[in-house]
């Protein structure tokens, strides 16, 4: 059971699992204990608001086992969009706690209407690689992800920082820390340039 | 800074994709799965699909055919056509699909789109808004694919679908539709000088200076194509079709430039 993609009611699984066919991995989509136990590497995807998402994680019955094995068999992650957010320490769009994961805040963009800023950050947008990692080995010269978004990551440790991207002001497009890994946009939907990214990380 | 955005409007009928004339007369232009295999490979921004069959607000969403094409698509999705139910968008959204289009339902009021975007998030809300001139030519919105007029503007109805809660707006031309002869730049620039959602520009675009000036002349974050997406010119036969993503990046980066100095 090589990648398994987390199922906790928060959203579109199936173009991820799409993609990781396409570049011929075993991926599958799972909300059951016994299937998760098994995985080599985690997908934490998530669309949808943080509180939610956190409750959802709760309700589907796997925080503890997701926690077990993030923490102690420390099995390679990759938190999506608002999957990344659940991996900070806690985001102004809810009340809950964060997994604590990433040394990092979510915050809601916040523009004035003369700034010509939009918010839902929502498109195409390039990124900044800050740091080497494996899971932005060989992109492309000028990567570009799509982005869909209303809060966005700040890192309080710039050791964890990887890529940023730029609305307004920079933020966290991907961070990473141990086995623990997290990209604000949608690989599944970046066509090759998301495609690269998570070749990079089944590689991992 | 977040780039301009080009896409494909494919429109579909009981399964088949065809492409209309302002709303009318729909051509048949071929299947829409193999359509979408075709604009992976473009490296398309992003797809947008809507169903137009005549039944379809009776019928509901047709989720097969949704599930089919959002299995393929590699890009952001966004799918529109007989949704009234907040359920449905909860299963469209399951399916793999980005963004939900509501239209339609608004001949009845705004209470979809404020629930959408309070259960989902409004980044994934987009209304539809049809677009004419009436008989004595003032701007009005019309429901039911071109067929009713309102009695709102399209200010008025921008601005009330932004307080519903619409994360994003697509304004369609209905007398360009189909056109090939560039976009309503004059409206399109009104509309964006009161938005605080992303625009999509949609009907009368027909070449890369079409595309051009209505970015660097209105500042709408997207443009819908739909003859250039599935015609190989004006009077000529099907060919699934897209600018090169080259010369879309030349547009971008001119447009990057301009905006820096």
């Amino acid at each position: 059971m090589a990648i398994v993609i987390l199922d906790y009611g928060m959203g579109n699984l199936g173009s991820i699992q799409n993609m990781l066919q396409y570049l011929g991995e075993d991926a599958v989509i799972s909300s059951q204990l016994s299937v998760i136990e098994k995985a080599d590497k985690l997908i934490l995807p998530g669309v949808g608001s943080f509180d939610a998402g956190m409750a959802q994680l709760e309700s589907a019955g796997m925080m503890g086992l997701l926690k077990e094995m993030v923490n102690n068999r420390k099995k390679p992650i990759l938190g999506i969009c608002l999957g990344m957010q659940l991996m900070t320490l806690g985001s102004e769009e809810g009340q809950s706690d964060g997994l604590g994961w990433l040394d990092a805040h979510s915050y809601k963009f916040d523009f004035s209407q003369a700034s010509g800023l939009r918010v839902p950050h929502m498109g195409w947008n390039s990124i900044s690689v800050t740091q080497a990692h494996e899971l932005v080995a060989d992109l492309d010269e000028e990567p570009r992800y799509y982005f869909v978004h209303s809060y966005y990551i700040r890192a309080n440790n710039p050791n964890q920082l990887i890529a940023t991207a730029n609305h307004g002001h920079a933020f966290a497009a991907i961070m990473a820390k141990d086995n623990i890994m997290g990209c604000q946009f949608h690989p599944e939907k970046s066509h090759r340039y998301g495609m690269m990214v998570l070749k990079n990380f089944a590689k991992i | 800074m977040v780039q301009n955005r080009v896409l494909p409007c494919l429109l579909v009928q009981s399964g088949k994709l065809v492409k209309t004339t302002q709303f009318k007369n729909p051509q048949y232009v071929g299947d829409p799965v193999n359509a979408v295999k075709i604009f992976n490979e473009k490296e398309v921004d992003e797809l947008m699909l809507c169903d137009i069959s005549p039944d379809r607000h009776i019928k509901g969403p047709d989720m097969e055919l949704i599930r089919k094409v959002a299995d393929e698509c590699f890009m952001p999705l966004t799918y529109g056509g007989g949704i009234s139910h907040l359920d449905q968008i909860r299963e469209i959204l399951k399916a793999g699909v980005e963004k939900v289009v509501i239209n339609s339902a608004l001949a009845k009021g705004n209470s979809l789109v404020t629930e959408g975007a309070a259960f989902f998030g409004n980044q994934c809300i987009v209304v539809s808004m049809d677009v004419k001139k009436n008989w004595l030519g003032r701007y009005k919105v019309y429901f039911h694919s071109g067929q009713k007029e309102s009695s709102f503007s399209p200010q008025e109805f921008l601005m009330e679908m932004i307080e519903a809660g619409a994360g994003e707006i697509i304004i369609n031309n209905i007398d360009l539709e189909g056109s090939w002869k560039g976009l309503d730049l004059e409206m399109l620039k009104k509309m964006n000088a009161i938005s605080s959602v992303p625009l999509i520009a949609s009907g009368g675009a027909g070449n890369l200076v079409h595309i051009k000036e209505v970015f660097e002349e209105t500042g709408v974050s997207a443009v819908a194509l739909g003859s250039m997406a599935v015609y190989q010119q004006q009077g000529l036969g099907v060919l699934i079709n897209f600018p090169k993503a080259q010369h879309l990046k030349e547009i971008r980066q001119e447009r990057a430039k301009k905006l820096l100095y």
